[in-house]
């Protein structure tokens, strides 16, 4: 049995095909190679959006001889669940979502990390491994050192310098911190931070992480607000583009997500902020920005039924789940129709249209010479608008009130909301963080609100249309409407709940955070 | 966690080339293995190029000072650790009698490496004693090596006769010939009619050959250096007899 690994990293000038570096354990430690080279295929998996490198995990999948195996590592190496990679039904392929792996203990590590996205190769290599022996005066093993020459053939095409590692046989610990210490010391041995798969990366010209939904562009406060908003609507256009690959081939439901929120985003600082960019661009692009927006929410109207599917079966008390099968067949059918539709617009002359010449009003934008208003001025007196939009329309909603004002103040909140991930980056972290933990609380109130009517309605349409079509047997229109009918329960509910999370949102200390948040940074 | 142990009351009667063959072979074979060199003269573990030394002794082993888990080496082969012998296990009669209910005391020290190793071989020194009355409580399956004379099959009963006095679980016997000598029409006939007249001797004996006599100067088990030999072959069908007598399941793929 082995245990404590350490890391080492050849220098690439140093000699790449001998292995001299063992000449510096000096006498006392000898070395004999330990049977022939292998060499293995090796490729990482994480979802688009790194979701297990956040996590500090680690997937990696090997094949040489025999089935392929997986390996899920945390931080600190250690394996956490390992298991082979074929599955029942043969060999899984990647990209792939979470169920295509079989029932074990590593998908179920994963199923909280990976949630609804696929698992996807973000780095392949080929890997040709060298094991040595390290022996005492004895002749008795006391640790193994592997040589390890990479190549990596995904992102980029790159060779790795060879790569040591030291494992200590059980009881000898002392003998091989005493030779990592000693290679350490070595000429053209430097110590390897990185893990394999940062170290492929690396090499191949990219960084973990290197994608994020997020609004992540760092503003300056006293910068230009054109610039600032040049910026941001810039990094939305990337996150745009970045995920435009994965909707067209269906890979997971987070990419069209991604995507669409981009759109959102883009539009709402078209409309809030707009007014800053020259030239009208705001007025000729919204109207392309709109038609964008409603070519995606059809599939993903559809994807968010699909992915609540489950926990909407399971929530029938009347009803057996099989019975709304037919409803999920036809909810499917309906998406593989939209998924297309949707592909042909992104695939469009007018889309590669919109993207190029934005890409171009953009760059134009951000050489303007106007420097005010300055972006944490133009960023203060908007959100403040916003936020006092948001209290006046909430505080006068009452019981009585039509869902029509619920329904107002929703988009209201969305204003506020992206306005305030818009800017951001020009304020104090947790000051920030609180206010939109504040406003999220509000809105999901308002969402459920809405989200419960509109799928009610749906749900009826849907029911209607099955019939037409005679693909709905009296079960499955009986099951919809037990559906239906929790629906509008939780739809009261949410309706019960808004009084107090509007209390909540328009508290005086609330309401003090928003202003003296927007206007330290203006200062 | 089954417990092999090679136990006989003569010394040089192969009792060390089986715990070691054997508990390489197990590891061979997937299982996670602990060899355990309990005779102070330390065969076994010299033939693992192991230094014969434990810190505090069998003292701190026998009273918990130390766990065992602390003391085990590894060996040059995957899956096969070793806990070492050391010089003052000479002693371990003196100090399992200072302890409470000693005949079961070994049982206990093994009891924390359950999740850790699915086959433990204990190497028992020639004597009999309050260790050995220890190991025999211990073990699942007692790996008996008789030479082929009238006078070890009296051993054999006697053996047989005091285990049966045992209160609860009992190990079970698999006698073997060892050292047979094929030039000798006495031994071949004996190793040839006892297994046929008796369930607890195994069909597979063990040659006399100087094969294993080299183990202790090439200091590796035999089919690390000659894995095509006799002796290699006759050790590995011994072991699907002991491997089968215990009914040890598969290994786990790891």
């Amino acid at each position: 049995m082995r245990t404590a690994l350490r890391e080492f990293v050849l220098d690439d000038s140093g000699m790449p095909e001998s292995d001299d570096y063992l000449v510096a354990l000096g006498p006392r430690l000898r070395w004999r190679s330990d049977g022939r080279a292998r060499t293995v295929r090796r490729a990482w998996l994480d979802t688009f959006d790194w979701r297990l490198y956040r996590a500090g995990l680690t997937l990696e999948l090997t094949s040489g001889r025999g089935p392929g195996q997986l390996t899920l590592t945390g931080r600190d190496g250690a394996v956490v669940a390992a298991q082979q990679a074929g599955a029942a039904g043969g060999r899984p392929r990647w990209p792939g979502l979470l169920a295509a792996l079989p029932v074990g203990p590593l998908r179920e590590r994963l199923r909280p990390v990976v949630g609804v996205r696929a698992l996807m190769p973000v780095a392949r290599a080929a890997s040709t491994t060298r094991d040595l022996r390290v022996l005492n005066s004895d002749d008795k093993t006391v640790a193994r050192v592997t040589v390890d020459r990479m190549s990596v053939s995904y992102p980029a095409r790159a060779v790795l310098p060879p790569r040591l590692t030291v494992t200590a046989l059980r009881g000898y610990q002392a003998q091989a911190d005493r030779l990592a210490d000693i290679l350490a010391a070595a000429r053209g041995v430097a110590a390897g931070a990185a893990g394999a798969l940062e170290a492929a990366l690396a090499a191949a010209g990219r960084q973990p992480g290197d994608y994020t939904g997020k609004i992540s562009v760092r503003l300056a406060p006293q910068a230009p607000a054109v610039v600032a908003v040049a910026a941001v609507l810039e990094q939305l256009l990337g996150t745009l583009q970045a995920n435009v690959g994965g909707v067209l081939r269906d890979i997971d439901s987070e990419f069209l997500h991604d995507l669409r929120i981009a759109v959102r985003r883009t539009r709402s600082t078209l409309k809030l902020a707009g007014d800053v960019l020259p030239d009208g661009i705001a007025s000729r692009f919204r109207p392309e920005f709109k038609w964008l927006g409603d070519l995606t929410t059809p599939t993903r109207d559809l994807d968010v039924y699909l992915l609540g599917f489950d926990a909407m079966a399971a929530g029938l008390a009347a009803a057996a789940p099989a019975e709304l099968r037919p409803f999920h067949d036809y909810l499917a059918g309906r998406r593989a129709a939209e998924q297309r539709q949707l592909a042909r617009g992104l695939r469009s002359t007018r889309f590669s249209k919109l993207t190029a010449e934005w890409r171009e009003a953009l760059s134009a934008a951000a050489a303007t010479r106007k420097a005010r208003p300055a972006a944490a001025q133009l960023a203060g007196r908007r959100i403040r608008k916003a936020h006092r939009r948001v209290l006046a329309d909430g505080g006068a909603i009452t019981a009585a009130s039509a869902p029509e004002r619920m329904h107002e103040l929703r988009k209201r909140c969305k204003d506020l909301r992206y306005l305030l991930e818009i800017f951001g980056s020009l304020y104090d972290p947790g000051e920030h963080w609180q206010a939109v933990r504040e406003l999220k609380s509000l809105q999901d109130c308002l969402g459920e609100f809405q989200d419960t009517e509109v799928q009610r309605e749906e749900i009826r349409t849907f029911a209607a249309q099955m019939m037409d079509r005679r693909t709905a047997p009296a079960a499955t229109l009986l099951a919809m409407g037990e559906v239906a009918a929790g629906l509008a329960i939780r739809q009261r509910q949410a309706r019960s709940e808004f009084a107090g999370r509007f209390r909540d949102f328009a508290s005086p200390a609330s309401q003090q955070r928003i202003l003296a948040m927007t206007e330290t940074a203006a200062s | 966690m089954k417990i092999f142990a090679t136990y006989n009351i003569k010394g040089g009667v192969g009792k060390t080339a089986t715990a070691v063959n054997l508990a390489y072979l197990a590891a061979r074979d997937g299982y996670r293995v602990l060899l355990w060199d309990l005779d102070p003269q330390a065969a076994a573990t010299y033939l693992f190029r192991v230094r014969p030394r434990v810190k505090g002794g069998g003292k701190a082993l026998v009273q918990g000072t130390r766990s065992l888990d602390a003391a085990i080496k590894g060996t040059d082969f995957d899956n096969l650790d070793l806990l070492p012998a050391d010089f003052t296990y000479r002693n371990l009669d003196l100090l399992l009698d200072a302890a409470k209910k000693p005949t079961r005391k070994l049982g206990r020290l093994l009891g924390p490496l359950r999740a850790e190793y699915d086959v433990v071989f204990l190497d028992c020194p020639p004597s009999i004693s309050l260790l050995s009355e220890s190991v025999l409580h211990a073990a699942d399956v007692l790996l008996v090596p008789l030479i082929p004379t009238t006078l070890s099959v009296r051993t054999l009963d006697q053996l047989t006769e005091f285990i049966a006095g045992f209160d609860g679980d009992r190990p079970d016997i698999l006698a073997f010939f060892s050292m047979i000598d094929r030039r000798k029409s006495l031994h071949k006939e004996i190793a040839a009619a006892l297994p046929r007249q008796r369930s607890d001797v195994a069909a597979t004996a063990i040659p006399a050959l100087s094969l294993i006599e080299q183990m202790s100067v090439r200091r590796a088990p035999v089919m690390a250096f000659a894995p095509r030999s006799t002796a290699a072959r006759s050790y590995a069908e011994l072991w699907a007899e002991a491997r089968k007598r215990a009914a040890l399941p598969p290994a786990k793929p790891r």
